[in-house]
């Protein structure tokens, strides 16, 4: 498990970083940290940046320049697969379940980075819904349990830094409250997490502070207890 | 005396084990092309040649140094996967980021040269390659006599072919071969080194291929040209059977060679064209192949 001690401790500092896919640049110098044990989310508006910023963390774009610092290693310039390694965590916005492999193999895809990941035990009991569907096409549950098998898969690796993408994109209200308290569980186990969410509200109940990105930068950061007082702001910059 | 539709039983069973013969052939062939389409969407034109690189090796290990079938059975693999390393690595591997045709045309070229080099050396004559004394002779089965070495190649292709198919289907690496097919950089940002998994895959695809060339060394001769003419019929089997699906090109290699078989039987006339009829039929009616998914 993630030591919690070390709450201060900046676990990912993202600095003036610039992201390409072939001629088109999408990220202009971003900058954020994390801090170990938050949760952290970033708003904005389609195509201000925000999943690309996860895909630049991982080293899923076609060039990106500046700096990402994870617990004090440069991942810029490093081999997509050695970043994983490292400990970061990723569940893409389409959840990415594998048709070709059953749940129990998706489940069981992602290899364990570190010590101290979840046990498939531990996994369904806070997912109910995985159990006893190994044997089902991974694509054939429903939308919900596919995002839950998304997350789960994650926790079985020993990352400490889980980066999120819309995980409640396109689910039922019903649906939604459980991935919220799965998440909010997984901040009480110590995880770091960044968010990247349009449910402006589903976003407000779990995170510790929201980075407002615009046009590729960040253009504003609130903490969450200042969250209502920054209303009207937050309204002028997502359109909502 | 039972006769079937006016045939004699030893000419039917004869053609049917020719024809379980050559499926077993297609089948290691094909899977090699679907178990590389599969991963590196490259379609492998220098399979054949490859093949041919197998066969070749085994008679070399035999004449040069004095190394049996068993000793090729195991090195010739290994040496034409490595060689299908260094193609990989060397060539093939610049073009994933153009349109596939590239390394279609790559692998075309790399199977002339490899072909037109073989020929040069060796001429076009075919040299031979002994049965394996332990396989010699053969068994009267009553109806008919099958010859040791030809079981053989049936029952080790097989078991290679379906070993090769539960590695894929069944277990932990399959699976992570399975989802690099399907989502190439969702894998790797899971930690998993896609690249050198794909180097692998077409190593492997190609030992297969080398494989075949061992165990065709004895039956047929072994020459610089053995693969054109087979990989063509290959090809088929694997756009009947579904591209890229491992199954698919297992059950179709088998099935075409039983019935190109029975055709040598029934119509001769037909019997070198009949695949390329299944091909022509199968693609109207199901464009994915009959064991494959349309993308």
């Amino acid at each position: 498990m993630p030591d919690r001690a070390d709450t201060a401790a900046t676990m990912l500092e993202v600095r003036d970083l610039h992201a390409f896919y072939g001629e088109s640049h999408i990220l202009h110098g971003v900058s954020l940290e994390v801090r170990r044990g938050e949760v952290v989310t970033l708003l904005g508006r389609n195509g201000a940046g925000k999943t690309t910023t996860l895909r630049a963390i991982m080293g899923m774009v076609g060039r990106r320049t500046g700096s990402i610092r994870f617990a004090g290693t440069e991942l810029v310039g490093m081999a997509p697969h050695r970043v994983p390694r490292l400990g970061i965590g990723y569940v893409p916005e389409e959840r990415g379940i594998f048709a070709s492999l059953s749940t129990a193999e998706n489940l069981m895809l992602p290899p364990v980075v570190r010590e101290g990941g979840m046990s498939v035990e531990q996994i369904h009991t806070l997912f109910p819904n995985l159990r006893e569907r190994g044997a089902t096409q991974g694509t054939r549950l429903s939308g919900g349990e596919q995002q839950m098998l998304a997350i789960a898969r994650i926790l079985r690796t020993g990352a400490e830094l889980i980066l999120l993408d819309e995980p409640t994109e396109g689910l039922a209200p019903v649906i939604i409250d459980q991935i919220g308290v799965a998440v909010r569980r997984l901040k009480d186990r110590g995880f770091t997490i960044v968010l990247v969410e349009q449910n402006f509200r589903f976003a407000a109940t779990i995170a510790d502070r929201h980075y407002v990105m615009e046009e590729g930068h960040v253009v504003d950061m609130i903490p969450n207890d200042r969250l209502d007082a920054s209303m009207d702001r937050l309204h002028a910059r997502l359109g909502v | 005396m039972l006769d079937l539709l006016g045939v004699p039983p030893q000419a039917l069973f004869g053609q049917l084990l020719l024809g379980l013969i050559n499926g077993s052939f297609y089948a290691l062939l094909s899977l090699g092309l679907a178990v590389i389409f599969g991963m590196l969407n490259v379609i492998n034109m220098a399979h054949g040649a490859l093949y041919m690189v197998g066969a070749f090796v085994a008679w070399l290990l035999l004449t040069k140094f004095g190394l049996g079938y068993w000793w090729a059975l195991g090195l010739a693999p290994l040496a034409v996967g490595a060689l299908g390393l260094v193609l990989e690595r060397g060539l093939l591997r610049h073009l994933y980021s153009v349109d596939h045709l590239y390394g279609l045309l790559l692998t075309f070229g790399l199977a002339l040269m490899i072909e037109g080099g073989f020929r040069h050396v060796y001429g076009v004559s075919g040299q031979a390659y002994p049965i394996p004394d332990l396989l010699r002779g053969g068994t009267n089965l009553g109806f008919m006599v099958l010859p040791s070495y030809r079981g053989w190649v049936v029952v080790f292709a097989l078991a290679v072919c379906f070993g090769t198919w539960f590695a894929i289907e069944r277990t932990r690496l399959g699976s992570r071969l399975r989802a690099a097919t399907e989502n190439p950089a969702l894998v790797q940002a899971f930690g998993i080194d896609v690249p050198r998994m794909v180097s692998l895959t077409y190593g492997f695809g190609v030992a297969l291929a080398g494989l075949a060339g061992v165990l065709a060394a004895p039956i047929y001769q072994v020459s610089p040209m053995m693969g054109t003419n087979l990989i063509i019929v290959v090809f088929a089997v694997v756009v009947i059977g579904g591209m890229g699906s491992i199954l698919g090109a297992i059950l179709t290699g088998i099935g075409l060679g039983l019935l190109e078989g029975l055709t040598k039987v029934f119509y001769p006339e037909a019997s070198n064209i009949v695949v390329f009829v299944i091909m022509a039929v199968v693609l109207l009616l199901k464009p994915a192949g009959l064991f494959g998914r349309e993308r």
